[in-house]
């Protein structure tokens, strides 16, 4: 791995980190993308809302913007000038995909990011376990599907 | 002003996943496939992120309440259940199948594509369900 790739790596994950701090100084709130979404599609509280739907609106932006300013400043795999990367499978695989995304982040309160990063930030022992089930089970999820199925994603 | 901060929130965030390569499925699954060309660019991205955040929350917490809020909502459980850890396994699932947690595929949006639109549905349905399942707190 070249060192620019780690580098924006670094770069990106502080900038997430500092995300979370801010909405934490803000509003008072774990920066965790399922919850605020789910809440915001799904429970709309009252008063709670806004602030939700400017995140989304914040959360799609944010990679807009680095497209107009072009230069490179994404970290696509093997292809310097993109942004947004390709969907690893069709629309089939994505919807059985997405349905798990979904109903799993949904029951077990958090995501990559409420877990993964804030969890692990606050020291929170759920987030821990969590987050070393996600990412285990995700690892050997790809290695069935990648070295055991053979092909697919 | 709090629709304000919260849009500053996920504008970070946004430019974040960005930059870090995280709204590129294949990086993502590069780390997840530990037994192939692997990728270790998703842990310098969580590193990063979780120790900005560790220092940075100690910092925010000193004060009584947050600028915008009566107080800080966090959540207050320390146990252990099958509902967090079943769910977890079955978003690993999903994650491993298509290199997208729902932050990356929201952020996404931007350059969308009839698969990832398809999963961003799905994954909707999926939250709507789990809110059905769900004992009312």
């Amino acid at each position: 791995m070249d060192t620019l790739t780690w580098i924006k790596g670094l770069v990106g994950g502080v900038m997430i980190g500092l995300s979370a701090v801010w909405l934490m100084a803000s509003l008072g709130r774990i920066a965790g993308i399922s919850g605020i979404l789910s809440g915001l599609i799904w429970e709309r509280p009252k008063g709670d809302s806004a602030w939700r739907l400017a995140f989304l609106l914040g959360l799609v932006s944010g990679p807009l913007v680095i497209m107009l300013a072009g230069g490179g400043l994404g970290n696509v795999a093997g292809r310097a000038e993109a942004v947004v990367g390709v969907p690893a499978g069709g629309v089939g695989l994505m919807l059985v995909a997405g349905f798990l995304v979904g109903l799993g982040t949904g029951l077990g309160s958090g995501c990559t990011s409420g877990h993964g990063v804030c969890g692990l930030a606050r020291l929170s022992p759920r987030s821990a376990a969590a987050t070393l089930v996600f990412l285990g089970m995700a690892m050997l999820t790809v290695f069935v599907s990648r070295h055991l199925a053979g092909g697919g994603a | 002003m709090k629709t304000f901060m919260g849009y500053v929130a996920g504008l970070l965030f946004g430019l974040g996943l960005a930059i870090s390569g995280m709204t590129d499925p294949a990086r993502v699954l590069g780390f997840l496939d530990v037994a192939g060309a692997w990728d270790p660019t998703l842990l310098f991205v969580l590193g990063g992120a979780v120790v900005t955040a560790f220092i940075g929350y100690r910092l925010v917490w000193r004060r009584d309440a947050p600028w915008f809020a009566g107080c800080f909502t966090l959540p207050t459980r320390g146990d252990l259940d099958s509902r967090l850890l079943g769910g977890a396994a079955l978003f690993s699932i999903g994650w491993g199948l298509s290199g997208y947690c729902p932050g990356p595929a929201v952020a996404s949006l931007g350059g969308a594509s009839e698969p990832l639109v398809a999963l961003l549905v799905s994954m909707i349905v999926g939250w709507w369900l789990a809110s059905r399942l769900k004992p009312k707190s």
